[in-house]
């Protein structure tokens, strides 16, 4: 296996009584992709938060590329240096772009704050183009735009810095079927092209079996499972990722027994 | 029955359903709507262009489509919810009778009785202030349906049914979890005893297993009581396996409809197969999506031909310029089954 981008060790995040997060470990390869799944409450969200810096691990470590992004930033250049590792995109572009600021000036603020005294009209043509967004997307405001083009734009922004990881949360979760493929396929292209780690964090199983080449199923903030993806999906050995995949709707279903396996666990 | 054969509606309509008073040989459906055309003041097309569905007393029907489609706007009709400037034409009955002509009186009658709806944020739609158990009864008391105290005892009886305690009526909704509430909110659309339940996306708010557990159910319940019950869904894998028929919906027409397993199995529209050919599946293999290109047409322009076309790979010229009829496939070139999946 090549050389791990993102190394996570121990970490546990207590929220008053509850432990949101539980000596959870895993280690992301270079270019690689690991997803992880679970329910509401079971630890994902906060997982991905600390990796990405924007909350406190109680203990553990978090590190890229062997340095240590534990604790808190220590002034401005620091936290630019943790901001050009990890980026992360969220599940809802309606709420994580501002709505006054039009495509371009997102990214060529990015651009400024993280690369200053550089000319950056062809960099961010680039980014436009990595994404499938044409010049007419560039210049207009994130209303104009369509959810999919929207998180496009998200997606170029968080790569603008050149991270080594990409956090998605919920990444797609909010598209339409048609459009998730779009946003898919393009993550896919993104990471062959340019070698980024991606970090799915997801409910939903039948993306993690297309994106992501490892998966870690959470369960009240600890890891039940993990291994790689097609092993886990295909023979599931703990009662609860097996719980999770026969949850998933098909022809055939019978959710009044996964009704009574879900109290029975 | 099989794939290729019409669907008829009367095929559908179950036994026991009431009888129809003036026409004693046709049994009443609980939803059935016909050439429904909704306009919108500015849109150079009907938002809802033509569309016909039935749904059965008993009997659940998905509808299924992406933003934009129309499906919201298709169930919240049958309440006689209608968006502003919007006018309507065809016909919406609810248990025999046309919602689109009911004045406000019997529209708010319809509304606490024979049809209800479940909404997907249940957290949304519950006032949080109140308690649960006055949230519950508040609909069938303002409209004089029941007193306080038959009230009282049906909601403490639909609680039991949806798997909660009586001492949840005292609750405020703030302490209840998102699969609670959304019970809690099953719970308030039977109490009128509706004839006809809509579902409008009640499970995608919620975490997968909970999702089986609300839709379990929501199955036991129309069984118990043989509402009928339309479910409107963008999960086309969801849709095929709660439902006995499913109409796919786009750009505000149906495009398809028929048996769900036989759509799932075997689409014959090419929107059907594209976008189930697009959705990451668990029984799939690693690798890229079959993304359908392009965006579903804009209400400003108008669409003289398929809505389908411009994003259609067997797309030819009548295509673009004549309309597909409506039927179980309204497509002017419909797939055999083996060409869904290439």
């Amino acid at each position: 296996m090549t050389e791990a981008v993102l190394q996570v060790n121990g970490l546990c995040r207590s929220f008053g009584s509850v432990r949101a997060v539980d000596e959870v470990s895993f280690t992301l390869p270079a270019g690689g992709s690991l997803g992880i799944v679970g329910e509401s409450g079971s630890g994902k969200t906060t997982t991905a938060r600390i990796v990405v810096g924007l909350e406190q691990a109680d203990a553990g470590e978090v590190s890229v590329r062997g340095r240590a992004r534990t604790g808190r930033a220590r002034g401005r250049a620091e936290r630019l240096a943790r901001a050009r590792e990890v980026q992360m995109v969220f599940q809802d572009p309606y709420l994580s772009l501002d709505p006054r600021t039009s495509v371009e000036a997102v990214l060529r603020e990015t651009l400024r704050l993280h690369f200053p005294g550089t000319d950056h009209a062809a960099r961010i043509r680039e980014l436009l183009d990595q994404v499938g967004l044409g010049t007419r997307a560039a210049e207009a405001l994130p209303r104009q735009l369509s959810g999919g083009q929207r998180q496009r734009v998200a997606i170029a922004r968080a790569l603008a810095v050149e991270p080594d990881v990409l956090v998605l949360d919920e990444a797609v979760a909010a598209l339409d079927v048609s459009v998730q493929a779009q946003v898919l396929n393009l993550l896919a292209d993104i990471r062959e092209r340019t070698g980024v780690g991606y970090l799915f964090i997801t409910h939903d199983l039948g993306v993690v079996r297309c994106v992501t080449d490892e998966v870690i199923v959470m369960r009240h903030g600890r890891i039940v499972e993990s291994g790689p993806t097609s092993q886990v999906l295909d023979a599931p050995q703990h009662a609860y990722t097996r719980l999770l995949l026969e949850s998933v709707p098909r022809p055939g279903w019978d959710p009044e027994r996964i009704a009574a396996a879900r109290r029975a666990l | 029955m099989n794939p290729g054969e019409q669907m008829n509606p009367e095929d559908s309509v179950n036994p026991e359903a009431r009888v129809n008073p003036e026409d004693p040989g046709a049994r009443v459906n609980a939803l059935d709507i016909r050439g429904l055309r909704l306009h919108l003041p500015g849109a150079a097309r009907p938002v809802l262009d033509g569309v016909d569905l039935t749904v059965a007393p008993g009997e659940t029907v998905a509808l299924v489509g992406e933003s934009g489609s129309g499906k919201t706007l298709t169930s919240r009709t049958a309440l006689g919810l209608l968006p502003t400037g919007a006018t309507a034409e065809g016909s919406v009955l609810v248990d025999g009778e046309d919602v689109l002509t009911m004045g406000p009186e019997r529209l708010r009658a319809l509304r606490t009785g024979r049809a209800a709806m479940i909404f997907q944020d249940p957290r949304a739609a519950i006032n949080p202030l109140r308690r649960v158990g006055d949230f519950l009864t508040e609909g069938v008391r303002r409209t004089g349906v029941m007193g306080a105290a038959d009230a009282d005892r049906r909601a403490a009886e639909l609680l039991d049914a949806v798997g909660l305690g009586p001492e949840l009526l005292r609750r405020h909704p703030g302490r209840l979890s998102g699969g609670m509430l959304q019970r809690v909110m099953i719970a308030a659309a039977l109490m009128g005893d509706p004839v006809l339940l809509l579902a409008d996306e009640p499970t995608t708010a919620l975490d997968v297993t909970s999702q089986a557990e609300v839709v379990a159910l929501l199955d036991r319940l129309r069984e118990r009581f043989g509402t009928g019950l339309l479910f409107v869904t963008h999960d086309l894998g969801l849709a095929a396996a709660i439902s006995d028929r499913v109409h796919v919906m786009y750009a505000g027409r149906i495009v398809e409809h028929g048996p769900a397993e036989a759509l799932f199995e075997r689409p014959r529209h090419p929107y059907t197969a594209a976008l189930l050919a697009a959705t990451p599946r668990l029984d799939a293999g690693r690798g890229r999506l079959a993304a359908i290109d392009g965006q579903p047409p804009d209400l400003r322009q108008e669409l003289p031909g398929c809505a389908f076309a411009a994003r259609c790979r067997y797309a030819t010229e009548p295509c673009r310029t004549e309309a597909p009829a409506p039927g179980p496939v309204a497509c002017h070139h419909p797939l055999e089954g083996s060409r869904a999946d290439d």
